[in-house]
C-alpha cells in the first residue's frame, strides 16, 4: 500500500471540543492523528474524557453532552459537520465500534450471523444477497470464528465471553471501515482470551489497512496493541509518541507517574502511585490540569494552559518542564521475604458448593503469619468462594478450617466474637460495599461498637484516628459514602476492617474497580499496615502483574483447585504448571 | 426445558389449580344459606316434600361422597341439571359462555395492540408533552373502577348527552344481530385494562431503548424504525406478555360488573343470576369455568414469554 494512500485512510482530529449543556468543557481541544494501518492508543484515567473521545468520533455524543467545536476528518470529510442522517450512512460503514461489554451490546433476541448481516444490509454492502452471505462469512472467519450455519445461528447467551467480543469485532470490520474505534474491548476478559483478541485487532487493522483508536485506561494493554499512544488527563492530550517511546522516555510528569503505577510483570519497576486525584470537569485548574499533583510543579504552571509542543522526534508533550522529567524509577528487583513463620490459616480438603455444583474440590493451602497470599485466578475459577467461606460469608461447604490453631466454624455466626473480629474483610466494590445510608464515620465505628463494645467519645476518638492512618482526615466521618471518590471510598473499607485490629485480612479483588494510580497508592497501604503491624494478608486477584508487587506467596487456582502453590520468586522464575506459564505469556507487560 | 416439557408441567400445574378450585368451591357451596331443594320448591314447601326432593337430589349424603359425584360428572363433562330451570347447565351457560368470550376477545384485541402501541410511542417521546400527558390519562383511567368508567359511557354515549348506543341488551335476541350493543361494554373493559399495559411497556421500551445493544444498534448506522422493530420491541415483548396475561385473566372477573351494568347475557350476568337463584350446580360450573380460562391465559404468557426470549427458548438444546 502506498504511503499516500495510507495517509488518505487515516484520521486526523483537530481542536475537538465536547461541552455539556451548561457549557463546562468536557473534552478540551483534542488533536489527534492516525495513520491508516495503524493503532492509537488512547489512555487515561476515570473522567478523563476518554469515551467521549471515541464517541465524538462516531460523530455523537451522551444525552447531555455535545460537540462544540473542532473537526474530525476522515476521508476528506468533516464528520462534525454532517447532519444525523449523512452519519448513520457513516456509522457502522467508514467509521465502527466496538463497545466495552460484549455481554449487553449484543441483541439477546437476535443470531449472532444476523447481527453482523444486519449491517451489511443497513449499507448495502456489495452488489446483493449472495455477496453479504458470503462476507458474512468472510468476517466470523477473519476473526477466528466458525463460519458453519450451527454457529452463526446461534444467539449471543450461546457463545463465551472471547466469542461474544470477537462476533462485535466482526461486526465493525464488516463493512471494511476507514477507522474502528475500540472502547477497552478487552477489560471483561481473562488474559488469554483478551491476548487473542488484541492479536486479531491488529492483524484485522493492518490487512484492512484502516486506522483504529483503541481507548483503555490499562497502559499495559495500550503497549500491547499500539503503534502510538496518545495520554489523555483532565480533557486534554498532555503527551503522544511512538509506543516505545512514550513507555521509556515519558516527556510529561503525569505519563511518567503513569507508568510507575502501572504494575510491572517482570518486578524490576517499585509501584508508586499518584498523589491526590484527577480533577472533575467542573473543578480543572487553569493551567496545567496536572500541576496540583506535580512534583515539577513552578509558578508558570498554574498561570497558562501549555502548549502539545515537539519535544523529540514524533514526541508531543503538553509540559513546560518536559526535558526534567525523568522515566519512571527503576530499583533493585525487590526483595522478598522468605517464608519461615508457622501458618496463622491452614485450608485442609475444603469443598465448597452451590447448591448441587461444586465450586472448590477439596483444597488445602496454609497461610503463613505476617505474609500476603495471593490468590490469583480467573473469574469463575472459585477464588472469591474460598475467600468468602474463610470469612465464614459461605457455609455450604466440607472439609476443615483451622485458624490460629483452632478449628474455624464455617459460619461467621458460629464463630466466637474475638474470632470475628479477628477476619476481617474488603469487598471488591466501595461503590456497594459502604451503606449510603450511614456515615462514614458510622460505617467504620459500627466493627469496634458491634464486637469490642466500645462507644462515645473513645469510639469517635479511634475512629478518627484509624481515617488519619488511611491517609483521610478526621472530617471524612462526618460525610456519606456518595461524597467520596472510589479510591476513598474504598480507604473507608480499609479502615473499617482495620478497625478491630484483626490478624487476618482478606482482600477481594479490592481494587479491580479503581484507576491504576490509585491502586497502587491502595496496595502501598496495605502494604505499609502489613509490615507495621504484621498483619496477615490474602489477596484475591485476577492480575498477575500485581500478585508480583504485592505478595510473597502464590497459590493459582483453576477450575476450583490449586494448581500451583509457591513462592512469589519461585513462582516467576519457575512456573511448573502449564497454566501459569501461559498467564506468565499472554499478561501484557508494559515495554516489549 | 423445552417447550414441550414446560407446556406439560404447567398443564399439570393447571390441572392441581382447577382441583383446589373444585374443593373450594364445593365447599363453599355447602355453606351456603338455603339448600337447592328450597330453592327448587319455593318458600311454601313441606317439610315433607322438601325430604323427599333432598334425597332424590343426593343432599343428605355425606359431603366427601358428593363432592366426589360432583367431581366424577365434570371429568366426564357433565355438569348436571339446574335446579331453577330444570335443564342441563351446559345448555344454558353454553350461549352465555360464547357471549362472554366475544367480549373479551374484542377488548383484548383492542385494547393489547392499542395499548402496547401507545406505551411503545409514549416511551420514544420520553419526558415530552405526549408523554406526560399519556402518563397521566393512564393513572386516571387505572385509578377508576371499571363500574364507574361504564356509567360515565353510559351518560355520554347513551342516556344523557348522546344517544348513539343502546344503554343494555334486547335478551330476546342474540347479541351478534344487534353488535352495537357491543361498543359500550367493550370500550368499558378496554380502558380498563389498556392503562397497566401501556405503562408497563412504557417502563420495558424506555428500560430497553436506553440498553447497550440499542446504543450499539445505532452507532451501527441502523435506520432508526428497524432499531425499534428489530431490536427495541422483540425484546419488550416477553416482559409485557404477562402484564397482558394478568390483564386479561383479570377481565374473566372484571365482565361480571360491566355485564351486569349493561344487562348483557354472558357467564358474569349468569354467575350473579345462579347466586340470587341458589342454582348451586350453575354457579359451580361458572366459576370452574372462569378458573380455567385463568389457567390457560397465564399458560399463553408463558409460552410467548419463553417463544420471545432465545435464552429460554434454546436452554437444553
Amino acid at each position: 500500500m502506498s504511503e499516500a494512500r495510507s495517509e488518505q485512510r487515516g484520521l486526523r482530529v483537530r481542536g475537538l471540543r465536547v461541552s455539556t449543556s451548561a457549557g463546562v468543557p468536557v473534552v478540551d481541544g483534542v488533536d489527534l492523528s492516525v495513520p491508516g494501518g495503524t493503532v492509537l492508543g488512547l489512555v487515561g484515567e476515570s473522567g478523563s474524557g476518554k469515551t467521549t473521545v471515541g464517541t465524538a468520533l462516531l460523530g455523537g455524543t451522551r444525552r447531555g453532552l455535545e460537540i462544540v467545536g473542532g473537526s474530525v476528518l476522515l476521508e476528506g470529510t468533516d464528520l462534525v459537520t454532517l447532519s444525523e442522517t449523512e452519519l448513520r450512512g457513516w456509522r457502522g460503514s467508514r467509521v465502527t465500534y466496538v463497545p466495552q461489554d460484549p455481554t449487553t451490546a449484543l441483541d439477546p433476541a437476535m443470531r449472532v450471523g444476523n447481527q453482523v448481516r444486519e449491517v451489511l444490509d443497513c449499507h448495502d454492502y456489495g452488489s446483493g444477497p449472495h455477496d453479504r452471505a458470503r462476507r458474512v462469512s468472510e468476517a466470523f472467519e477473519e476473526v477466528g470464528l466458525p463460519t458453519d450455519d450451527a454457529f452463526t445461528r446461534r444467539y449471543p447467551h450461546q457463545l463465551s465471553g472471547g466469542q461474544q467480543q470477537r462476533v462485535c469485532i466482526a461486526v465493525a470490520f464488516a463493512t471494511w471501515p476507514a477507522l474502528v474505534v475500540l472502547d477497552e474491548p478487552t477489560t471483561g476478559l481473562d488474559v488469554t482470551t483478551q491476548a487473542l483478541v488484541l492479536d486479531t485487532v491488529r492483524r484485522l487493522t493492518r490487512q484492512h489497512g484502516c486506522a483504529a483508536l483503541y481507548i483503555s485506561h490499562d497502559l499495559a494493554v495500550v503497549s500491547a496493541i499500539s503503534d502510538e499512544v496518545a495520554v489523555l488527563y483532565a480533557g486534554s492530550v498532555v503527551e503522544q509518541a511512538a509506543t516505545d517511546e512514550l513507555v521509556r522516555r515519558p516527556r510529561h510528569p503525569y505519563t511518567s507517574r503513569l507508568v510507575a503505577a502501572v504494575p510491572d510483570l517482570s518486578g524490576d519497576r517499585e509501584l508508586k502511585g499518584i498523589p491526590g486525584g484527577a480533577p472533575s470537569p467542573s473543578t480543572r485548574p487553569s493551567g496545567c490540569r496536572f500541576a496540583p499533583r506535580c512534583e515539577l510543579v513552578v509558578p508558570e504552571c498554574t498561570t497558562e494552559l501549555p502548549e502539545l509542543r515537539l519535544v523529540a522526534d514524533g514526541h508531543h508533550a503538553r509540559c513546560i518542564r518536559s526535558a526534567d522529567v525523568t522515566p519512571a524509577h527503576v530499583r533493585e528487583r525487590r526483595r522478598i521475604d522468605e517464608i519461615d513463620s508457622a501458618p496463622l490459616l491452614s485450608i485442609h480438603g475444603l469443598t465448597a458448593r452451590y447448591g448441587r455444583t461444586p465450586v472448590l474440590h477439596g483444597l488445602s493451602l496454609d497461610v503463613p503469619r505476617g505474609t500476603c497470599v495471593a490468590l490469583l485466578g480467573e473469574s469463575g475459577s472459585g477464588k472469591t468462594t474460598l475467600a468468602r467461606t474463610i470469612a465464614g460469608l459461605h457455609t455450604d461447604a466440607e472439609g476443615e478450617l483451622h485458624f490460629g490453631g483452632n478449628r474455624l466454624p464455617f459460619g461467621a455466626h458460629q464463630r466466637d466474637r474475638e474470632t470475628r473480629a479477628s477476619i476481617a474483610y474488603i469487598f471488591q466494590n466501595p461503590y456497594s460495599s459502604l451503606n449510603p445510608r450511614r456515615t462514614v464515620g458510622d460505617s467504620i465505628g459500627r466493627p469496634l461498637r458491634v464486637l469490642r463494645g466500645v462507644r462515645g467519645a473513645e469510639l469517635e476518638r479511634r475512629v478518627g484516628d484509624m481515617l488519619e492512618r488511611v491517609y483521610l482526615s478526621a472530617a471524612y466521618a462526618q460525610r456519606y459514602p456518595d461524597q467520596l471518590s472510589g479510591g476513598e471510598r474504598q480507604r473507608v473499607a480499609v479502615a473499617r476492617a482495620l478497625i478491630s485490629e484483626p490478624t487476618l485480612l482478606v482482600c477481594d479483588e479490592i481494587t479491580s474497580a479503581l484507576d491504576v494510580s490509585v491502586q497502587a497508592n491502595l496496595v502501598g497501604l496495605i502494604e505499609k499496615f502489613r509490615q507495621d503491624l504484621g498483619l496477615t494478608l490474602l489477596f484475591v486477584t485476577h492480575d498477575i502483574a500485581l500478585v508480583r508487587n504485592v505478595a510473597q506467596q502464590v497459590a493459582v487456582l483453576q477450575e476450583g483447585a490449586i494448581v500451583e502453590d509457591a513462592s512469589t520468586e519461585q513462582l516467576f522464575h519457575h512456573p511448573s504448571h502449564d497454566y501459569t506459564k501461559e498467564l506468565l505469556k499472554t499478561t501484557p507487560r508494559l515495554v516489549s | 426445558m423445552s417447550l414441550g416439557r414446560l407446556v406439560g408441567r404447567r398443564l399439570l400445574v393447571g390441572a392441581l389449580i382447577l382441583f383446589i378450585v373444585s374443593v373450594l368451591v364445593f365447599t363453599a357451596s355447602l355453606f351456603l344459606p338455603g339448600d337447592a331443594a328450597r330453592a327448587v320448591l319455593g318458600r311454601t314447601a313441606s317439610p315433607d316434600r322438601l325430604a323427599a326432593l333432598r334425597s332424590q337430589m343426593h343432599l343428605d349424603d355425606p359431603p366427601l361422597q358428593r363432592y366426589l359425584s360432583w367431581a366424577g360428572d365434570l371429568v366426564t363433562g357433565d355438569l348436571g341439571d339446574s335446579v331453577v330451570s330444570q335443564t342441563p347447565v351446559v345448555e344454558l351457560i353454553a350461549q352465555r359462555s360464547v357471549n362472554s368470550l366475544l367480549l373479551m376477545a374484542l377488548a383484548a384485541l383492542i385494547a393489547t395492540p392499542v395499548a402496547l402501541l401507545l406505551g411503545t410511542w409514549s416511551a420514544l417521546r420520553r419526558d415530552q408533552l405526549a408523554d406526560h400527558l399519556t402518563s397521566l390519562a393512564t393513572l386516571v383511567l387505572a385509578s377508576l373502577p371499571e363500574f364507574v368508567v361504564g356509567i360515565g359511557l353510559l351518560f355520554v354515549f347513551s342516556t344523557g348527552l348522546l344517544r348513539w348506543f343502546p344503554a343494555v341488551v334486547d335478551q330476546t335476541q342474540g347479541v351478534l344481530v344487534q353488535p352495537e350493543v357491543l361498543v359500550l361494554p367493550v370500550a368499558t373493559l378496554v380502558l380498563a385494562v389498556s392503562p397497566y399495559i401501556t405503562r408497563m411497556m412504557r417502563a420495558t421500551m424506555l428500560e430497553v431503548l436506553d440498553s447497550d445493544f440499542v446504543h450499539q444498534a445505532r452507532l451501527n448506522g441502523v435506520p432508526e424504525r428497524q432499531v425499534l422493530w428489530r431490536h427495541a420491541l422483540p425484546n419488550s415483548i416477553g416482559p409485557v406478555a404477562q402484564v397482558v396475561a394478568l390483564q386479561l385473566a383479570w377481565l374473566a372477573g372484571g365482565i361480571v360488573l360491566v355485564e351486569f351494568l349493561f344487562d348483557y347475557p354472558g357467564i358474569g350476568e349468569g354467575v350473579v343470576d345462579a347466586v340470587t337463584n341458589r342454582d348451586i350446580p350453575t354457579l359451580q360450573a361458572l366459576v370452574m369455568l372462569v378458573a380455567a380460562f385463568y389457567v390457560v391465559v397465564n399458560l399463553l404468557a408463558d409460552v410467548v414469554g419463553v417463544l420471545t426470549n432465545p435464552r429460554l427458548r434454546t436452554a437444553g438444546s
